[in-house]
């Protein structure tokens, strides 16, 4: 009982609670500003699991695995980090000009079976899974999980570079620019999962401030044929946005890769 | 006694004839504020298209005298003029930035001729006034007109908090 608990606490604060849990927790990453002028020019960025958003209230942000990318490519540290009892801290400071890609990757197994007639479950990485499930583990389900998180900040203007696609996971290819967000335009993003546009994966969009509202008044949405997402935004601050996807794993015969991608996005009014 | 009298004629009839010149006057009011920590404000002054399109800065005030143009902290609190042109330019910029202005009316003159307009071409316009305060709010003002001037032109908007009147005088 106990076991079970904890492992259920290590995969949420793994930011894979939206995965598997009912209870729709979100992982996000919240920074202090998007859009930046001058020099000497910092962000701080707050990390957190939490229900309502954006606010601290059930864990932090486990920041192993950040990648933070300047507009030139170049692999930018994560200052002063810390964990606090809800949420994460760590501060980036922009030296250049243009676009920088905060993103946190989630990938692996996730596997339930039962053993002895106890269901049980288990999440690691895809080279672990044959030493780590037993071999009499029954009505085994295996599914491959690909998370990514992304922020994005400016410094002047913004720039593309860091949004060049990979081929892998589910990644966003902005036809608008995620920092260049303005109430009453119409914004354009293209999804491609694994490099083919991510067509008919649900969308959501939910801007913070839940506390203050009676409703959560998310925004509801599809990608079409091209993996495009369209939106207009009316209210300006800053939005969860959050896609999820299924499709046949690569890596596994018979599973099902679950695919999912998570930013933050400011709106400004215009 | 006589000679200041003079320099003041000679002063008044070089205005005179400025004011014959075809150019383009902008009068902004920075409001007075009573609070206890004011600071002036940011102001950018630009002319757009019909469209809205960006076509020519005239002017940024922004605190330019701060230790490593540390200034240019709150440039983008210009919200749409960091968008339309701020973010693509590094300040400062001759001829278009200044100093930050205290409560008052400012006005600057425009020749017809000068660099800024010079290429204008004809067509509607809209001059456009933004302003943002440290601690304040933001507020934006947009006065129409016509380029080149072919009769004298006259707008005038009031703002409500973070600007005063604004005139537009155009002068063929």
């Amino acid at each position: 009982m106990n076991i079970k608990r904890l492992s259920a606490c290590a995969l949420l604060a793994l930011g894979l609670g939206t995965a598997m849990n009912a209870q729709a927790h979100r992982t996000w990453m919240l920074p202090s500003a998007t859009v930046l002028s001058g020099e000497n020019t910092w962000v701080t960025v707050d990390g957190a699991v939490s229900n309502s958003l954006f606010y601290f209230e059930h864990f932090p942000l486990q920041l192993g695995g950040l990648k933070i990318t300047s507009p030139t490519g170049a692999e930018v540290e994560a200052q002063n980090q810390a964990k606090g009892k809800y949420r994460s801290t760590f501060d980036v400071e922009l030296k250049e000009d243009g676009t920088y890609t905060l993103e946190m990757r989630r990938q692996g197994i996730f596997a339930r079976y039962t053993q002895d007639g106890e269901p049980k479950r288990w999440f690691g990485r895809a080279e672990k899974m044959e030493r780590r499930i037993p071999k009499d583990a029954q009505d085994l389900q295996i599914s491959e999980v690909d998370n990514r998180m992304q922020v994005f900040v400016t410094k002047g203007a913004p720039s593309d570079e860091t949004f060049k696609p990979t081929g892998d996971g589910l990644e966003l290819v902005p036809v608008t620019h995620p920092n260049d967000l303005f109430t009453g335009e119409e914004v354009t993003f293209q999804f491609l999962a694994d490099g083919q546009p991510a067509k008919g994966m649900e969308a959501v969009l939910i801007r913070g401030g839940i506390r203050y509202r009676d409703d959560v008044d998310e925004i509801k949405l599809t990608t079409d044929d091209e993996g495009h997402l369209k939106v207009t935004f009316e209210e300006p601050g800053m939005y969860w946005l959050n896609l999820k996807g299924e499709q046949p794993s690569t890596e596994i015969e018979g599973a099902t890769k679950r695919l999912g991608y998570t930013a933050t996005l400011e709106v400004l009014p215009l | 006694m006589q000679w200041k009298q003079v320099t003041a004629a000679a002063l008044l009839s070089v205005a005179a004839n400025q004011a014959m010149a075809a150019e383009l006057k902008v009068q902004i009011e920075v409001p007075s504020i009573d609070i206890a920590e004011y600071h002036r404000p940011y102001v950018a002054v630009w002319i757009e298209n019909a469209k809205g399109r960006h076509q020519q800065d005239l002017a940024v005030w922004y605190d330019l005298e701060m230790r490593d143009n540390e200034g240019t902290k709150w440039l983008k609190d210009l919200r749409l003029w960091w968008r339309r042109s701020g973010r693509q330019l590094e300040m400062p910029v001759d001829g278009i930035s200044s100093a930050t202005r205290p409560a008052g009316a400012h006005e600057m003159v425009f020749a017809a001729d000068d660099p800024k307009l010079a290429d204008l071409p004809a067509g509607e316009y809209r001059l456009v006034v933004e302003a943002a305060r440290e601690l304040g709010g933001r507020e934006l003002l947009r006065l129409p007109f016509q380029w080149p001037a072919e009769a004298a032109q006259k707008q005038t908007q009031q703002g409500e908090h973070e600007l005063g009147r604004v005139a537009l005088e155009l002068t063929p």
